[in-house]
């Protein structure tokens, strides 16, 4: 999955909307866990629209009762894994057990210079948070982020 | 927002009466103008807040109100732990503390246009701003504790700032009942290598012009000098008060069920304040203010070393620093009782009148200064705290002008470097990484803060004291 695109080959995709304030990131797909990985595409498609290289790979862990409070935690982990490690994200992979979540996200340490970040995210928020599954079968996963 | 939702008081008050679950009415303190610009979710949000148990008063919302997370941001309410009364850390925010702090630097305008570019690049090499900017200080854990529980002094102490600058510092630099151990290791981490740094989104270190007095006494004793510059910093908690935030928001909505709490929005997700989560919330969340008091005392530190550079003789004097989000006990009457009331300002600022117990004696005659930030375009103010603000809304006021726009409508108006350029004809020079973050922080992209100040003084909030125009802003 990458955030080159934001069309990717399965048909995910994702968008942001719009926000007083902040910003909404959505993603969609074919599963939740795709729906999972294109939101956090846009989550990186808030701070910058650079390439960001898949240099390095950190795995996560989170668990929530359920798949709407799952999408704030899974994107939580990933601000969190931004802020300290100083680095951004641009490709990622999510596998959904229940409530459980594993994902590995791959990218690079921040470059002011070419990632001219423009954000930094504080926190994946429950405002506008929706994950569903639509008559179609296809998923879609987003909420306010506070930048 | 239509303001046929309310009913109106005066010219800038609006009010909506108790109905459903509401425990309390909601006012808006605002100009007609201002109500109709403003989205309907602050409504929404303000009613939201009203039905919270243990709520006094009111709830109120700030002409600057716009959409928050639960309250409204620009909201302010105040609760009763004797009468069931909670405490949110969506009514709080993520960005614990986030506040202003004005510097006097007593240089007249000409002096700093002399060297505006220098002193402008060199605040953008040395002020660490923005996602991937790292801080010169890095804690371990025995200074991570020490920082959080002693704020604004442990940087005095360390060495990055002055002990004049305690007394003019919201709770003389020092919160007290901070709680470190409350503070989890992740929040920590966060925070490691962040102090005296930045941050980005609306968070800015801007040189600026006082441009006009509209109180000349009250000036006098603030130390503002038409044509002097003074510096301003606007930022928070930084990463530790952002995980804070993330974490108790998820804690508090087992805890608010748990407790038998009807939350009509996720994010108002809240704990008595007689509770175990509750008491853990308040300390950690007052270690996350003495993380941003230090914050802003370090960087306020890098201020005096950057103009010590430009000008040896100079001496910045701090004028006030004051937060917009937090959760203070504080003792108000209500009822013709005293009562101590635990008052979120979310998006607010605090704005103690004249004769308050609580502030320095060079201020306690005249009121507490109440920094409003604006855009980098358009002025800011500074306004003093009216002793109608207590009754009004426990002594708060407005905290800046409020978006009007969406970050993403503002890039589909705006370009970056056009916004820089534009800015740079009208004598303001602009720093940042990012093209795409000025463009979302574009001028535009606020409210008309004139009204916004205009309003807030004619509900007797805070009165006009000065307008501040940016000759440079570091924006993260």
């Amino acid at each position: 999955m990458s955030c080159s695109a934001s069309t990717a080959k399965s048909g995910g995709k994702w968008e942001h909307f719009a926000h007083d304030a902040d910003v909404g990131v959505r993603g969609c797909g074919a599963t939740a866990a795709e729906a999972f990985e294109q939101a956090a595409c846009a989550l990186t498609a808030v701070v910058t629209h650079a390439e960001v290289e898949p240099l390095v790979s950190v795995e996560v862990e989170c668990e929530a009762p359920d798949l709407e409070l799952l999408l704030v935690e899974w994107l939580n982990a990933i601000i969190y894994e931004m802020a300290v490690r100083k680095m951004l994200f641009g490709r990622f992979a999510v596998r959904i057990d229940g409530t459980r979540l594993a994902g590995t996200l791959w990218g690079e340490p921040v470059v002011i210079e070419r990632h001219s970040p423009a954000c930094e995210p504080k926190g994946a928020t429950y405002t506008e948070l929706k994950v569903v599954k639509d008559p179609d079968g296809a998923w879609s996963a987003g909420c306010i982020v506070d930048v | 927002m239509d303001p046929g939702r309310f009913t109106q008081v005066d010219a800038t008050t609006w009010r909506v009466d108790p109905w459903g679950a509401m425990r309390v009415p909601a006012i808006i303190y605002a100009d007609e103008n201002l109500i109709r610009d403003m989205d309907n979710k602050v409504y929404d949000q303000a009613v939201n807040v009203a039905t919270l148990p243990g709520i006094v008063q009111a709830c109120y919302a700030m002409p600057d109100a716009h959409w928050g997370y639960g309250f409204p941001i620009g909201g302010v309410a105040a609760f009763d732990p004797d009468r069931g009364g909670v405490v949110s850390a969506g009514g709080v925010g993520f960005d614990i503390s986030c506040g202003v702090r004005t510097m006097l630097t007593g240089l007249a305008v000409a002096d700093v246009l002399s060297v505006q570019k220098s002193l402008a690049d060199s605040l953008y090499h040395q002020i660490p701003a923005g996602l991937g900017s790292r801080g010169a200080i890095t804690l371990d854990a025995l200074e991570m504790d020490a920082m959080l529980i002693g704020g604004a002094r442990w940087a005095v102490e360390r060495g990055w700032g002055e002990a004049r600058d305690l007394e003019r510092i919201e709770e003389e630099g020092c919160m007290a009942g901070a709680q470190p151990d409350w503070v989890s290791e992740r929040a920590k981490e966060r925070q490691r290598r962040e102090m005296g740094t930045l941050g980005s989104g609306n968070h800015y270190f801007e040189i600026q012009a006082v441009a006009a007095i509209y109180d000349l006494a009250v000036a006098d004793v603030f130390g503002l000098v038409q044509d002097e510059v003074v510096v301003t910093i606007h930022c928070g908690s930084r990463g530790l008060g952002h995980q804070i935030g993330t974490e108790y928001l998820r804690e508090m909505l087992v805890a608010a069920k748990e407790a038998g709490i009807e939350l009509p929005d996720r994010e108002l997700a809240c704990a008595p304040i007689n509770s175990e989560v509750g008491r853990r919330y308040l300390g950690a969340m007052r270690a996350a203010i003495n993380c941003a008091l230090a914050n802003r005392e370090i960087l306020g530190h890098f201020a005096r070393r950057i103009f010590a550079h430009f000008f040896p003789n100079c001496d910045l004097r701090l004028l006030f620093d004051v937060s917009h989000n937090t959760c203070k006990v504080e003792p108000h009457i209500v009822d013709g009782r005293r009562r101590e009331l635990f008052v979120h300002r979310k998006g607010a600022t605090r704005a103690f009148g004249p004769g308050h117990e609580s502030l320095p004696a060079a201020l306690r005659m005249v009121g507490q200064p109440v920094l409003i930030g604006g855009s980098m375009g358009t002025g800011s103010y500074v306004l003093v705290g009216e002793a109608t603000s207590e009754a009004k809304a426990f002594s708060s006021a407005c905290h800046g002008a409020g978006r009007a726009l969406s970050r993403h409508a503002a890039l589909k108006q705006w370009s970056g470097r056009q916004t820089v350029d534009d800015l740079e004809k009208e004598g303001i020079l602009i720093r940042s990484p990012s093209m795409r973050g000025v463009a979302e922080e574009a001028p535009g992209a606020y409210k008309d803060i004139g009204a916004v100040v205009a309003a807030a003084e004619h509900a007797g909030l805070a009165r006009r004291v000065a307008r501040l125009r940016p000759l440079i802003c570091l924006k993260g």
